[in-house]
């Protein structure tokens, strides 16, 4: 059975299309990434999801019930825990997680095996106000509080934005545990690398979805070789390989640049004359796997 | 060697908490320098204190030449400040925000007028010119805010995560903004969460706990942290120490 079902769903702001006919499936139990970055329709879309907004167009139906018709019925059984940071700031840690545990008319004890993991990570501060928490504390804490129901389905929007590399891990590593408790998670993120985590991601984009697939499927359709470059000068690199004849994308990736050819198959010693008689220096070169960064430039530059 | 930052055992406190315990480092002029951290790591509390927001506890700095202890406002006229939450004016259109912060940093108008016709040409503003911030698209906001902060030709420009949340394409346009105006001379000092971006800095260094824990090439970090990647460096170093407060 699928977890969610949406057919052409569709929702506007006047002229501004935030998510244009979207067609996807999840699975029961999958952990399911929405990748894109601020403005593609990731908060939108959560939005009608999980009944909080009404879609223009379409359809979207959520373990079984639909998101509009049956949202009475839905509520107590999603999960959501927004972009934005939603608990009481006034109320303490614990106050915020029985305050919600009340909402759902069950209790903290009832579910305190679903939340324990996360929860005695701050529960030495559970008489903190949350307004005073650190950022890794106030993100598990929304966690706690999105789950203490017992939840068929899991809403993260954005959990992860802003967050340093080591709580991003850490958060991670919870949420494969909690799939591990048979729990549907949907997760949007604009961090690129965050979609190998996942087990099925869509590439989204100004309100289209680029690409549904495994992670390891959608750099498969990457058909270009890539040639990693790098030099002493880097910016001259860069300026210098955008202007061969042959190129089709140069893009910076951490140390080296990324390079494509028009051609396709291309030999690196033609890119490494080039630059040398430009006067860049230390060329280094190498045939690179492409990343899910590489193709989701790949496919923005289709759409456009 | 002209220094664009020099800080010597820089240190603030909040009552009994060191938020920065004794950072000495030195950022050369025309240097791309990547300011790393966990949350927390105390990074904006060093930035503002840098800035001359912030009035530190004890220690010596100087930015572009003058004491963070008595020159702040000749260090305010002589940087730029960009940050993901600091943004244009959301009701003023590309061109008048240009004027605005023109006009705030005590250019003529000539200047401005200059400098004004500059930019939208060289971001391709060109159809968006008289359009109101609020309506254009993140990566443009970011690129142009960017640029009026270094519309007063500043010697040292700090960037607090400037690249948050823009697609990849756009980040890395950013960054191509950020190498050209270092190729002018001018100094980056740069925080970010995206550890790819810090390969693109010349050096980098890594807060934990108040401290600066390393400070060197990204190539020198990956070699002493026997790491294959910014990634692994920064969690091999934040994570045993990280306690969240």
């Amino acid at each position: 059975m699928n977890a969610v079902t949406v057919n052409d769903l569709t929702k506007t702001y006047g002229k501004i299309t935030a998510i244009n006919r979207l067609n996807f499936t999840v699975n029961k139990g999958e952990l399911f990434g929405f990748i894109g970055p601020d403005g593609a329709g990731k908060t939108t879309l959560f939005r009608i999801l999980t009944t909080l907004l009404l879609p223009d167009g379409g359809s979207a139906n959520v373990i079984g019930l639909d998101a509009v018709k049956d949202f009475k019925k839905l509520r107590p059984q999603i999960g959501y825990m927004p972009g934005r940071f939603s608990l009481y700031q006034d109320l303490t840690v614990q106050e915020n997680l029985a305050f919600f545990a009340t909402v759902f008319g069950t209790t903290i004890e009832e579910n305190y095996d679903l939340i324990k993991d996360i929860y005695v990570q701050i529960e030495p501060f559970k008489n903190r106000r949350a307004g005073k928490l650190s950022g890794g504390m106030k993100q598990k804490l929304a966690l706690s509080c999105a789950l203490i129901h017992k939840p068929e389905i899991l809403f993260l929007d954005e959990p992860t934005t802003g967050v340093d590399a080591v709580s991003r891990q850490e958060f991670w590593e919870m949420l494969k545990r909690l799939q591990a408790k048979d729990i549907t998670i949907i997760v949007s993120t604009p961090y690129m690398d965050e979609a190998s985590l996942c087990d099925r991601v869509a590439l989204i984009q100004n309100g289209n979805i680029l690409g549904i697939d495994t992670p390891e499927n959608i750099v498969r359709d990457f058909d270009r070789p890539i040639l990693a470059v790098k030099s002493s000068n880097m910016y001259g690199l860069l300026t210098s390989l955008k202007t061969f004849p042959n190129v089709h994308s140069v893009f910076p990736f951490g140390e080296f640049l990324h390079y494509t050819d028009r051609r396709g198959k291309f030999e690196p010693q033609e890119i490494t004359h080039y630059l040398t008689q430009l006067g860049i220096q230390n060329i280094e070169t190498a045939w690179t796997q492409p990343t899910i960064e590489d193709s989701f430039m790949a496919l923005m530059e289709q759409h456009a | 060697m002209s220094y664009a930052i020099q800080a010597e055992n820089l240190t603030k406190r909040f009552g009994d908490f060191i938020a920065v315990n004794a950072i000495t480092f030195d950022v050369k002029q025309g240097e791309i320098f990547g300011f790393l951290g966990a949350n927390g790591a105390g990074k904006t509390t060093a930035i503002r204190m840098l800035i001359g927001l912030l009035s530190p506890t004890s220690g010596k700095a100087h930015v572009a030449g003058y004491d963070v202890f008595t020159q702040t406002e000749n260090i305010k006229r002589s940087i730029g400040y960009m940050s993901q939450k600091f943004s244009l004016y959301e009701d003023l259109t590309v061109r008048e925000n240009i004027r605005f912060y023109g006009g705030i940093y005590g250019l003529s108008d000539e200047h401005i007028k200059t400098k004004t016709d500059f930019l939208i040409r060289k971001l391709q503003l060109e159809d968006a010119a008289d359009m109101m911030i609020s309506s254009l698209p993140l990566g443009w906001k970011q690129k142009l805010s960017f640029s009026v902060a270094i519309l007063h030709e500043p010697k040292i420009v700090f960037l607090d995560e400037p690249t948050g949340g823009v697609d990849p394409i756009t980040r890395r346009q950013f960054w191509n903004l950020i190498y050209e105006a270092a190729a002018d001379g001018v100094t980056i000092f740069v925080t970010t969460h995206y550890m790819d971006e810090s390969e693109y800095c010349d050096r980098v260094s890594i807060m934990v706990d108040g401290r600066i824990e390393a400070l060197d090439t990204p190539r020198g970090l990956k070699q002493t942290y026997a790491a294959d990647s910014m990634n692994d460096v920064f969690v091999k170093l934040a994570r045993p120490q990280k306690k969240e407060n």
